[in-house]
Parts: C-alpha cells; structure tokens; sequence
C-alpha cells in the first residue's frame, strides 16, 4: 500500500489515527453524504434491496472478523444467522419484548451459540474447522426445522412490526435509517477493533498461531473471543432480517446462505472491513441487476427460463475468477485506483 | 430381524457407495491436500451423463460408462489445470472456496443443459428384490454393494502394484522426496485427478440407480464429509470403514427412530468424532501444540 507522503507523525496517537490526511476526511464526508442521499435517489425496489445489502454488510463484518482477521474458517454463518433471527422473532411475537431488547437478546444468544460451535477451533483448523463448523450448520438448521413447539418447524414465523419510543418501525425508509445505524455501528467498532491489542491478537493467531502463543496470546481465550464478537454481529444482522421482514423461514438460513456470505468476504477482500461491505454490495446487488437486464433486453428474453441457473453460474465464476486472479478482492482493487490517482502521471 | 437385515443392506449400499465418493474425495486430498467440495457435482455430472448417453443417444451401458469415464477424466484434468494449480500456496480459505464456487458452476451448468426435472435411471442392474435370511432385500442395493467391492478391489490393486500406483503414494507421503526420486508431481496430481473423476462416476452411476437422476445426487455428496473425517482424511481404507459406519448408522436412525433424525445424525457423529479423535480412524495424526 502506497502511503501518502509528507506525512511526519511526531505522536503514537496521530500514527494510530484511522485517518491521516485531509483527502481521507474529504472521502469520509462524501461517503457519509452518499449514504444520507441514497435513499431519495434509489427506486421504492432497489431501496429495498440497499437494506438487505446493509444487513448483510453487518453479517459479512462480522464474518470477517473470524475468517479475515483471526483465520478461521466458518461454513456456519447460516445456522448463526437463523439463532439470531428466531431468538429476536421469537421473543417478539411470543414473548412481546419491546423493539431493541429482543434485538439485544438475539445478539447475545448468538454470540454464545457462536462459542459453543467455536469450541472445535481449539484442537482443529483449516479444513477440519471447515467440515466442523459446516456440522454445525446443518445441526442448528435441522432443530429450527424439527424443533416445531418452539419455531414452527418449516412453517413460517411472523413477527410484529418493531415500534420505538412509540413510534412505528414500518416502510423501507424508516428501516433504510435503522439498518445505515446498525451497519455504521458495526463498521466503527471493526475498524477500531483492529487498532487495539485484542485485534493484533487475532491477527497474530491468524498469521500463525505457533508464534502467537509464543509471544503470550493466548489461542484459546482469543479464538473464542473472535467467535463471541463475530457471532454477535452475526446475530444482529439476524435479528434485523426478522424485524426487516416482518417473517423468519427457515429456507434464508441454508448452507448457501453461509457460503454466499464467504463470497462476499472473498469477493471484498479477506480481513478488510470496507471490503466485506463492498462484497455485501456486489454480491446481492449484482445478481438483481442480471436479473433487470435480461428483463428489459428483448434480445436477452430466452435466457429467462434459466435465470436461476444462469445466477447460480455467475455466483460460482465470480468466487472462482476473484480466487485467482484478484485473491484480495475489491478492497484492493480500489486501494490500487486510489494509489494510481494520486500518484498519477507517475507510476510510483 | 428381518427389518435389521434389511435396514443393514440399505444402509451397506450407501455407506457402499458413499465409500465410493469418498474415496475420489481422499485421493485428491492425499496428493494434493485440497479439500474438493465440488465431489457432489462431480457424481451429478456423471449420472446425467450416462442417463443422456442411455436414454437420449441410445448408446449400450458400456459404451455410455465409457464416454462418463472419458467425461470425468476430462473434468478433472481441466479443474486441475485451470483452477487449482494457480491456487497453490494460498490459504486454505480460498482453497476451499474455489471448489465451492467451482460447484455452484457445475451444478448451473448441468441445469441449463439437463434442466431441474428428476429424472428415472434406467435400470443397468437387475431391479426387484431377493430373500435373505427371511428378510426382503432390493437386488439392486446388493449389486450396488458387490460393484463397489469390486471398483475398490481395483483401485487397491492400482494402488499396490502400478508404476503409477506407488508413484501417488510417495507424493501423497513426502512431494519433495518423490520429486528426487524422478517423480513428477503435476503429472501425479493430475492424475489423482483424473481418478477422482473416474471414481465419481461408478459413485454416480450407483446413486443414480437407487434414487433417480437429479440434483438430490450432489446433496448426497455432502454426506462424503461425514465419511472422510470419520476415517481419517487421508486414509483410503478410512474411506471404506467410515462409509459403512455413516451409512449403517443412518439406515438404523432412520428405521427405529425415524422423525428426520437420520438426516442430521451423521454431522452429529461428526461433531464428536472431532472432538475425541481429531484425525478420524485411521488419519495421520499431526502433533501440534497449540
């Protein structure tokens, strides 16, 4: 990575600021103003879309954080996920708990739930881990579906509409204000996870876990610890999906859904946050877009019938021609615009 | 006991034939240490494949079994050289992505070409069923589990006795040691390859036979993980024991329990296995302490 030059830090702490130079406020401000003005510029359609695009930016973060950061592998995102959206769903139509409090539960359900399957990641890892935790997505899955006193089984479960201080959580709107916070949130405390000693930790286990343990980190607590923080996040985004949608099936939580969210981590760039949101992005926002092309091209009408088909390929080329030809994905794709730009007409 | 005879030959059959899966499934992690996820779809492809070859072309069985092994050895060429080659040396996340992406291809392609329809085998075995011991038993699970004695026989034999056999044991054993001793290991990973398709094609002929020709053959596929850990990831009797043991223990769940419970008590078995006996049956255990 290029850094800017004529930049003397004479303290740690402007060394460890996130933002260093004036063109990274100015990108900042132009962000968080993209985001207030996305909302009146989108359709009613693709506004919808953008909420499911942050929620599963809040997922894909915290997903991160385990796979990107601290190295472990989880093909269970799914089953969290379906944790998080039936305790919040639940404890809101059967219960009555108040709006952000089933929320809250669902967060700490999943967290815990998260270190229990986390448990195999002491004495496993790579594709042990892997085959372990997708194990445990298929257990979760099948007691959401069996488990019929509690969830439903395979029926769906609806949920009432959230209210807040009085005040109706309905439309795409509202939720667009709900679902920018909660990512905003999951975005800041990522970001500055990675500046504490807790983050280095997960860093140290992920590059080698041998070395870390030499150095006093250690593996056991650090790697439940990143299970615990990504779980959580994982768990709001599954809580917002049933407050979202007012309806939690057990179909949106499948091995698909978990392998989807690690497309979308591989796809922005492992262990960058803006990455994981950019793969969120790309991920949901592309397949739609196919599927809007082929709609309005007349020329493209006989593909329709194998839409779903013609997705699915789409889905498995861009996981395959990311892996080898852009392996840090978008996050660094646009890291090397960003680098190209200001160093331009120079090539270093 | 005659519900034990016959739950024990369903259960025989599949472990049988998930053995068979499983083993493509080893000899590619053996030689190369990917873990291919793409296994199911290896064994869909397959299945439509000799069904498109039977069926629609008119070809006799061996002839259509022949041009599945032609496909499949193709198939694994291909991947090999295309996609998992550049592959080497980066983490084992992306590894395990590229199959899974590599899946999601072959599965898209197969719908477009075959559609979603199931659709009937046509029956290469004898069909019906026979007594024994007092009990009922589909003749074509029996045969099922005769073939794939056979094909494993076989592939012992190619194993033990074959130049290029023992030359995929040594770079599955030491990649730099058999690289000295004048092995060539792209040409052995290749051909590990190569005969993971050929054994995904017996696998998906079998599966085809007993429950049709659709995408539930790569859902069976997932099965294969429970097979391997149990046995031990790189060991190919591992493959043989673990598949009875998963697929026994199914067939028992799903007669004297029932409830669904035989769809999920194989990852339970799984889960357990990991945390007693991290390296399965027969694994090579890796001492590492951390």
């Amino acid at each position: 990575m290029a850094r800017a030059t004529g930049v003397y830090h004479t303290s740690y702490r402007t060394d460890l600021a996130l933002r260093q130079t004036r063109a990274e406020y100015v990108r900042l401000a132009l962000a968080l103003g993209a985001v207030a003005a996305l909302p009146f510029l989108v359709s009613p359609y693709w506004l919808t879309i953008v909420n499911h695009i942050g929620i599963a930016a809040i997922a894909a973060i915290g997903l991160n954080i385990l796979v990107g950061f601290t190295g472990q592998i989880s093909l269970g995102q799914g089953g969290f996920l379906a944790v998080g959206a039936y305790t919040s769903g639940l404890l809101a139509a059967r219960a009555g708990f108040p709006f952000p409090l089933d929320v809250a539960c669902a967060v700490l359900a999943t967290a815990v739930m998260g270190t229990l399957f986390g448990l195999p990641a002491l004495r496993l890892k790579g594709l042990y881990l892997a085959i372990s935790t997708l194990a445990s997505q298929q257990i979760i899955l099948w007691v959401v579906t069996h488990w019929e006193v509690v969830t439903g089984g395979t029926s769906a479960l609806v949920v009432p509409p959230a209210e807040l201080f009085g005040w109706q959580l309905n439309g795409d709107m509202t939720w667009y204000w709900v679902i920018a916070l909660c990512a905003g949130a999951a975005t800041l405390v990522a970001t500055n996870l990675m500046r504490t000693g807790l983050g280095r930790a997960f860093v140290a286990i992920r590059d080698h876990d041998v070395a870390a343990e030499v150095i006093g980190v250690d593996p056991f607590r650090f790697k439940l610890l990143a299970f615990f923080i990504s779980s959580a996040l994982v768990g709001l985004a599954g809580a917002l999906t049933a407050r979202y949608n007012l309806i939690v099936t057990w179909e949106r939580f499948t091995l698909d859904v978990s392998i989807l969210f690690l497309a979308m981590i591989i796809v922005g760039g492992l262990g960058s946050v803006s990455g994981a949101i950019y793969g969120a992005a790309f991920m949901i926002a592309v397949p739609v877009w196919i599927e809007e092309l082929s709609n309005n091209l007349s020329s493209l009408a006989f593909l329709q019938p194998d839409m779903p088909a013609i997705q699915q390929l789409i889905f498995g080329l861009t996981i395959v021609l990311f892996l080898v030809f852009e392996p840090r994905g978008l996050a660094r794709i646009w890291q090397r615009m960003k680098d190209y730009f200001r160093l331009w007409p120079f090539r270093y | 006991m005659e519900t034990f005879i016959e739950l024990s030959v369903n259960g025989l059959s599949n472990g049988a034939i998930l053995a068979l899966a499983a083993l493509g499934f080893v000899l590619i992690y053996k030689a190369t240490g990917v873990i291919n996820f793409a296994q199911g779809e290896f064994l869909l492809i397959a299945g439509f494949v000799i069904w498109f070859m039977v069926v629609e072309v008119g070809l006799p069985w061996f002839a259509a079994v022949g041009v599945a092994v032609v496909v499949g050895i193709a198939l694994g060429l291909v991947i090999e050289r295309l996609i998992l080659r550049p592959m080497v040396g980066e983490p084992v996340i992306s590894v395990i992505m590229v199959t899974i992406g590599l899946a999601s291809v072959l599965a898209a392609i197969v719908q477009i070409v075959w559609g979603t329809r199931p659709r009937p085998f046509p029956d290469f075995i004898p069909g019906g069923s026979v007594e024994l011991l007092g009990a009922t038993v589909a003749q074509n699970r029996l045969w099922a589990i005769g073939i794939v004695a056979v094909t494993l026989v076989g592939f012992t034999f190619f194993y033990t006795r074959s130049r290029d056999g023992i030359a995929m044991r040594a770079v599955a054993d030491d990649q730099q040691a058999a690289l000295a001793q004048g092995i060539s290991v792209r040409r052995t990973v290749a051909l590990a390859w190569a005969l993971a398709g050929v054994s995904a094609v017996f696998g998906g002929a079998l599966i085809a036979n007993l429950i049709g020709v659709s995408g539930a053959i790569s859902s069976f596929g997932l099965l294969v993980f429970p097979v391997v850990i149990l046995g031990g990831l790189d060991s190919v009797p591992g493959a043989v024991v673990g598949g009875a043991i998963i697929g026994l223990l199914s067939s028992y769940t799903g007669g004297y329990i029932g409830g669904g419970l035989e769809t999920v008590i194989p990852y339970v078995a799984l889960l357990g296995i990991l945390l007693v006996k991290p390296y399965g049956l027969f694994g090579q255990v890796r001492i590492e302490r951390v």
